[in-house]
């Protein structure tokens, strides 16, 4: 099974986001970087096929030199290559300019399976791996919290609202994690020490035959709107403070 | 043709809310535009509902009747939706951030080669463009952004847009929709608890924390919302701790929701958190510790312990 995990470098979810100067992007002055919690368990679910039914893993990552720190996460976690498309200009870029630098990556790979998180928790676009899909030609099984491979095929276990569908497709199909689908495992000691020797390829969008050309262009980054201060709910005991409260959401909020 | 049009969402056979929300959305679009809104129907047997979205300020409806569009599916959603849109030559296509539209949205977009705005919370249009705003790092920062392409597409966040009722019938065409080759197909359609509410859906949420102590303890949240119609919800430490399902999730890798009603009991408030549900229209918080963060988010804080409080608030509901 030759598997392909594309991952993507995004803030800690603890990061407090300012906005630069240019008031279009944020300031990544004091951010720490991490591996897309989403993507850790498309490269958990990765490791656990190859190591039941042999293959590789490949893992691929796009954005500005720090984005190598994530790539070695995924090699320390047990992947065994990366492929990293290096351009300092990218943080930040339209998604679907992004799914075609990784489609023409990952094209003469051969892949069987390719894993996305299901959306970045930076842009919470979520459209990349549908947008890989539809460029590669394949089908997509999207936010799946399970995965069975039989003959072939591939189900995904989807949960949509209020239902949780089984989608069934034939190889080669992407795949979009779901929190839910496993346990990710953390890198150990020995797993870091290996990262540093296995194989890490670096290449420039021209070197894959691809221009950026951004489809959506972000105008202005506003801080979320102001809330008016809140009401402390009067009350000596908890049967007043409940009655206080639910008075003020029937005759003052009017949500109940 | 050109236009605003918008691509319904139905389940077995009936229109979801969403596709209301959006319609209405599109409707002012299609206002400050000068121009009309069209809705892609694709179904099976929907013909008679189809004249009914002219309520909400659709136009006309373009039907497309086969098994194949009974339920969603990818492939045969983007194929039919693609071919009537490359025909149409809409300015804008409009759908819902569900998980139908942001399923189809990435694909359809790709097929097209033009940009997307994904989870909307406002629409404006500025220079005969579409402004859209959308959410980032769930909810840290809000973006204006403009789409370059056409069409211009983006999918709009439920439960955000107000339902307005202004038209009447709308005209209904039959279209020859294809879904074409559809490799991944529906094997199995589990049907979720009878009775749960979906945490994107709800209008009203209560949302356990740490201060919950146990997975036990979650019934007097699920006694709250039983009187509310609520759905319940997690912070991500009472998900760790194994006390609710991840489905139950609220936060930055949880869901992000907007229900008009967010009541926190024993929630601490951690930026995670506070990102998935900060943009609820009237959150309550309900902790005994005066300094919790979340009473800094809050509308109305309650400083008690949620074990004497909520079953009280069960009672005067």
């Amino acid at each position: 099974m030759n598997i392909v995990v594309c991952i993507k470098q995004v803030p800690d979810t603890e990061a407090v986001i300012k906005i630069a100067g240019d008031g279009k992007s944020i300031d990544t002055g004091d951010i720490k970087w991490v591996m897309n919690p989403y993507d850790e368990f498309g490269v958990e679910e990765a490791l656990r096929i190859v190591k039941d039914q042999g293959g590789e893993v490949t893992v691929i990552g796009a954005g500005p030199a720090r984005v190598v720190e994530a790539l070695r996460t995924a090699l320390a976690m047990g992947a065994d290559k990366a492929i990293h498309i290096k351009d300092d200009d990218l943080y930040g870029a339209d998604p679907i300019a992004v799914a075609k630098m990784l489609a023409k990556a990952i094209e003469p790979l051969g892949a069987d399976i390719i894993f996305f998180g299901q959306r970045a928790v930076d842009d919470d676009s979520g459209v990349v791996s549908s947008a890989v899909a539809e460029l590669l030609g394949l089908p997509q099984l999207s936010v799946v919290t399970k995965v069975e491979l039989a003959d072939g095929k591939v189900k995904g276990t989807r949960p949509v609202e209020g239902q949780t569908l089984v989608l069934e497709a034939p190889l080669p199909v992407v795949i979009s994690a779901q929190k839910g689908l496993n346990e990710p495992r953390y890198a150990s000691l020995p797993g870091i020490m290996k990262a540093k020797k296995k194989p890490l390829e670096t290449k420039a969008p021209a070197d894959l035959g691809v221009e950026r050309a951004d489809a959506i262009e972000i105008a202005v980054l506003n801080p979320p709107p102001d809330r008016a201060p809140g009401k402390t709910v009067e009350g000596e005991t908890p049967a007043e403070l409940a009655a206080n409260l639910a008075k003020l959401l029937k005759e003052e909020a009017k949500v109940i | 043709m050109a236009g605003v049009w918008i691509i319904a969402e139905q389940r077995d056979g009936e229109f979801r809310k969403i596709t209301y929300e959006v319609a209405s959305a599109a409707k002012k679009v299609a206002d400050e535009l000068g121009t009309e809104v069209t809705a892609v129907v694709l179904g099976s047997g929907m013909e008679g509902a189809c004249a009914d979205l002219g309520k909400f300020g659709v136009a006309k409806v373009l039907y497309g009747d086969g098994e194949a569009f009974a339920a969603y599916t990818t492939e045969a959603y983007t194929n039919a939706c693609a071919a009537l849109i490359k025909d149409g030559a809409p300015d804008v296509v409009l759908m819902g951030a569900s998980m139908q539209g942001k399923d189809l949205g990435g694909r359809l977009a790709a097929r097209l080669d033009t940009g997307i705005a994904v989870d909307c919370t406002a629409l404006a249009v500025d220079g005969g463009k579409l402004k859209a705003t959308r959410p980032m790092y769930a909810g840290k920062v809000y973006a204006d952004v403009f789409i370059n392409g056409t069409p211009q597409i983006a999918s709009l966040r439920p439960n955000v847009f107000d339902i307005s009722e202004t038209g009447a019938q709308a005209a209904v065409e039959s279209v020859a929709a294809d879904a074409g080759e559809v490799k991944a197909v529906v094997a199995e359609v589990q049907a979720a608890e009878e009775g749960k509410i979906d945490l994107t859906e709800a209008t009203v949420i209560v949302s356990g924390g740490r201060g919950m102590k146990d997975a036990d303890n979650f019934k007097i949240l699920e006694e709250l919302a039983g009187k509310l119609n609520a759905a319940v919800g997690a912070s991500r430490s009472a998900v760790d701790a194994g006390w609710r399902s991840h489905t139950d999730q609220v936060g930055q890798t949880g869901k992000v929701v907007t229900p008009n009603l967010y009541i926190a009991c024993g929630i601490s408030g951690a930026i995670q958190h506070l990102a998935g549900m900060g943009s609820s229209k009237v959150i309550v918080a309900i902790n005994k510790d005066p300094d919790a963060p979340i009473h800094t988010k809050a509308d109305y804080c309650v400083v008690g312990d949620l074990f004497d409080v909520v079953p009280e608030l069960t009672k005067d509901i």
